[in-house]
């Protein structure tokens, strides 16, 4: 029985093949080549896509949006962990209404969600308007970093409280029953015993935030405009209007590399934190 | 003697490079409540999957009713299993659970209802028809299990440690009432435990096994009074095995000394395990003992003390109600009857 | 005191989600298509996007597209999960961490590849394109829900059909499906959501003609302002909170059945 079963997932290993591992490999091809590529016969090999990237131009532009995705999930998470806190708190009944009008917004579609934010940041959008009307000075937030950043946290604060209100509402209470009984206070239990046993909540809150943040171009076309450029532009660029796709290729190689590396240096922190116990901060 | 049932003829079972049942050969008789009892991983759940259609011999014959069934699968066979942790359907309530097998047969639905209700009157279920099995108890599922099983008539039933996961009160009652069934239904039991005291309550027939090989098979008197080697003895209560050496027919020596036993049919000066009981062990005066030896820990187990006596250059287990302190020189006492004579073991 | 902090914190976190929302909604009502002017109620907006000959295709495709594509990935992925749970170990570990790979990645990167695969391949992007990334991000999800369900039943309950007369297909039909219908309910809710929010990977993979909401609305956006789309939003959020109502109070009318 077991073994005839498993014949079950083959043709989805093919799938897989087809449409997740080819795809991945033929981007990595783009990256490593120069040419036509709608003629096979005129691509070779190049580093030169690779070359590019290291332009001070586009490192720049890299920097920006690492720079611009650290600060929303820093946000996200300093705005986002008290709110979890509280609902796991609140009485059982009030607990799931709460927590589904937190998610009404992401059931939202997420273009009308940022569309949202540009009728209250535009330059003559709700804000101004309210501002000139109390006869202060206007600001322009929008187009800019400011903007972009509100709507990452905006879009993505959600994904941060969720996986740790998950964590909390799983904490056993005698732990935190055990913490008090063996003399710690409120504050102490919350940084001796809560918050460690948190870690693996705001690690996949993290990444829920940072990830989407790193590579999105559609936050920061709309909120951005187009002087703030960040590497989803870029990548997105390359392929819809220069049609340079092993630049861009190039690009979502080292937008994966570096994704990768940060979620490593992620898990290793989390595992240090297993290891020590009391947290660092 | 009714006729047998179930044969099992030279079956060999291998995972890998593992064997899991090595070569063995096993009768089971009509109406038969026997019991597959070893430690884990000594091939008796494997045993019982095999004859349950689960696994296919690797070599040797399994014959239901003299016919070869090695390769009838499960659906085709008529006999029924309690599984482990029970298996129940999560999805269905206990009516439709008992009702499964029952629907697949087409049985009429006034004949069906009348089965089910029979069997939830045998296993004290009643009224629990629309009841969703998660809400039951350890208890109930159990029975919520045998019944699903029974109500199929199979002509055999295996069980595999179906006690396992209740508490020590329910599971001495659940034996009772197991046993009671067994008798009231009239078919054939097989039973899978690694609890020796449970393979010596309810079994007619006890099968020790261990490292997929058959050890013993017997009665459950039998197997506690004659364990045939040193596996069964350790493993069946709690014994003395003391090495000797069998001088004659009727006459072993060991702590030092000849005794009588009953004895007989080994080599000259064979060298031999002996077993006695503990609680065949009596202590009395030193000088009056046939082995003197020093207590050396007593601990109170309820219905008798425990004691370790160390005499004769071994240390034996003495159970009794006659309690003596640490450090008091006695004598050992037992009778030939007592004394068990087996061939030294691999 | 804490008390009343938590409820001020709490209250400022969902002016912070909602204000844009409302702001929206109020718009949607307002005469004037100019954003800081109030020219008086009215419903005019309402009527505009249902003549909106674009909007109405954009959401039928977005529709049309989330339902066939969590359908088909449902049941690829229920049967693909079954598979996977009864491979050997390394093969397990291997389909799973590729399985996870869509998950992980950047929809960007998900995006682009797969275009770069239809166009090698020669495939006109639209409809087939689009509806063949959706079903490929879906299924992961899918796969990762039954999974648990599977694990979570007892090893057994197969084999007890079995030994209770079922075939196998029987068997599979009557108890395996039922007893991971939980995960597999679940996969599909996340498939169709993940569908009808999808924005980049459908982006890069449509073609001339095939737009669903997100990418309209991005077009749009770009543009300008559209009265309409506020009339859209306040429907969305409608229906949103009617469904999540609707779900809450099945769920905790469930909860009383099981005594």
């Amino acid at each position: 029985m077991k073994n005839r079963a498993k014949f079950l997932a083959y043709p989805y290993l093919v799938w897989m093949a087809i449409f997740i591992v080819i795809p991945l490999f033929l981007v990595l091809f783009y990256s490593l080549t120069k040419g036509n590529i709608h003629d096979p016969s005129s691509l070779s090999f190049s580093l030169e896509s690779y070359a590019r990237v290291f332009e001070v131009n586009y490192l720049k532009v890299i920097w920006k949006s690492f720079k611009l995705a650290f600060i929303s999930t820093l946000f996200c998470f300093v705005l986002g962990y008290p709110v979890a806190l509280i609902i796991s708190t609140v009485k059982a009944k009030y607990k799931s209404i709460l927590l589904m009008f937190f998610l009404v917004p992401i059931w939202m579609n997420f273009l009308l969600r940022t569309y949202a934010w540009m009728s209250i940041l535009s330059p003559n959008g709700f804000i101004n308007r309210l501002l000139s009307f109390l006869g202060l000075p206007t600001l322009s937030i929008m187009p800019g970093q400011t903007a972009v950043v509100l709507g990452m946290i905006y879009n993505f604060l959600p994904f941060m409280v969720l996986p740790i209100y998950t964590v909390l509402s799983k904490i056993d209470r005698s732990v935190i029953e055990a913490a008090m009984d063996l003399g710690a206070n409120k504050i102490r239990t919350f940084f001796n015993v809560i918050f460690p046993l948190t870690v693996p909540g705001i690690i996949s809150g993290i990444t829920m935030v940072f990830m989407p943040a790193v590579s999105t171009f559609v936050i920061s076309r709309l909120l951005g405009g187009n002087k703030e450029l960040l590497i989803g532009n870029l990548i997105e660029q390359q392929f819809t209007v220069q049609r340079d796709w092993h630049f861009g290729s190039a690009l979502s190689i080292i937008l994966m590399i570096m994704i990768l590396i940060s979620m490593a240096v992620m898990s290793k922190f989390e595992s240090d934190n297993d290891n020590g116990g009391a947290p660092t901060w | 003697m009714s006729k047998k049932i179930i044969e099992l003829n030279n079956v060999t079972k291998r995972y890998n490079d593992v064997t899991a049942v090595d070569n063995i050969n096993l009768y089971i008789r009509e109406n038969e409540f026997i019991t597959l009892l070893g430690p884990s991983g000594c091939g008796k759940t494997t045993t019982l999957r095999m004859i349950g259609g689960f696994e296919e011999p690797d070599e040797g014959d399994i014959l239901f009713d003299g016919v070869r069934i090695n390769d009838v699968p499960p659906y085709k066979r008529n006999i029924n299993t309690v599984f482990q942790r029970y298996a129940l359907f999560t999805h269905l309530n206990v009516y439709e659970n008992i009702a499964f097998g029952l629907r697949i047969k087409k049985v009429p639905k006034d004949e069906m209802d009348r089965r089910i209700k029979r069997m939830l009157k045998l296993v004290e279920l009643e009224g629990f028809e629309t009841r969703h099995v998660d809400s039951l108890s350890g208890g109930q599922q159990q029975r919520v299990a045998i019944a699903r099983a029974l109500v199929n008539e199979p002509k055999v039933l295996l069980l595999d440690e179906p006690l396992g996961a209740l508490d020590l009160k329910l599971r001495k009652e659940m034996q009772i009432e197991l046993m009671n069934m067994q008798k009231n239904v009239g078919i054939t039991f097989i039973y899978v435990t690694h609890d020796q005291e449970e393979a010596l309550t309810m079994s007619d027939t006890v099968v020790v096994m261990n490292k997929g090989i058959i050890q013993q098979v017997g009665t459950p008197v039998d197997i506690y009074n004659e364990p045939e080697n040193r596996f069964v003895a350790d493993f069946i209560g709690e014994s003395n095995i003391i090495e000797g050496i069998m001088h004659e027919d009727y006459l072993v020596e060991f702590s030092g000394r000849k005794f009588k036993c009953l004895d007989k049919g080994f080599q000259q000066n064979e060298p031999v395990d002996v077993v006695i009981r503990p609680e065949d062990i009596d202590i009395t005066e030193p000088d009056k003992g046939l082995i003197q030896g020093v207590v050396t820990s007593v601990v109170f187990k309820g219905v008798h003390y425990e004691m370790m006596v160390e005499g004769g250059g071994f240390e034996y287990m003495i159970q009794s109600t006659d309690m003596q302190p640490v450090g008091v020189n006695v004598g050992l006492t037992f009778e030939p009857e007592d004394i068990h004579v087996m061939k030294r073991g691999s | 005191m804490v008390k009343f902090l938590k409820r001020f914190y709490l209250s400022l976190i969902f002016i912070f989600l909602y204000a844009p929302i409302l702001v929206l909604i109020i718009y949607s009502f307002n005469e004037s298509k100019s954003r800081g002017h109030w020219g008086g109620f009215t419903l005019k907006w309402y009527g505009e996007l249902f003549r909106d000959r674009d909007i109405i295709k954009a959401l039928y495709y977005t529709f049309l597209v989330a339902l066939l594509s969590s359908i088909i990935s449902t049941v690829i992925g229920t049967f693909s999960a079954i598979g996977i749970h009864n491979m050997g170990h390394f093969g397990k570990k291997l389909a799973l961490n590729i399985n996870y790979l869509p998950v992980l990645n950047p929809d960007i990167v998900t995006g682009i590849a797969l275009m770069t695969l239809f166009i090698s391949l020669r495939m006109q992007l639209g409809f087939l394109t689009m509806l063949l990334s959706h079903i490929m991000f879906n299924i992961p999800y899918v796969i990762l829900s039954v999974l648990p369900k599977l694990k979570q039943m007892n090893k057994h309950t197969t084999e007890a059909a079995l030994d209770l007369g079922a075939t196998p297909s029987y068997a599979f039909r009557k108890v395996v499906i039922p007893e991971i219908m939980p995960g597999v309910i679940t996969g599909a809710l996340i498939a169709f959501t993940l569908s009808i929010d999808d924005f980049v990977i459908s982006f890069f993979n449509t073609g001339p003609g095939v737009t669903n909401l997100s990418i309209h609305v991005f077009s749009m956006a770009r543009k300008g302002v559209k009265p309409s789309i506020n009339a859209l939003t306040t429907l969305m959020l409608l229906t949103v909170v009617i469904l999540l109502l609707l779900i809450n109070k099945r769920t905790t009318k469930g909860d009383e059945l099981i005594p």
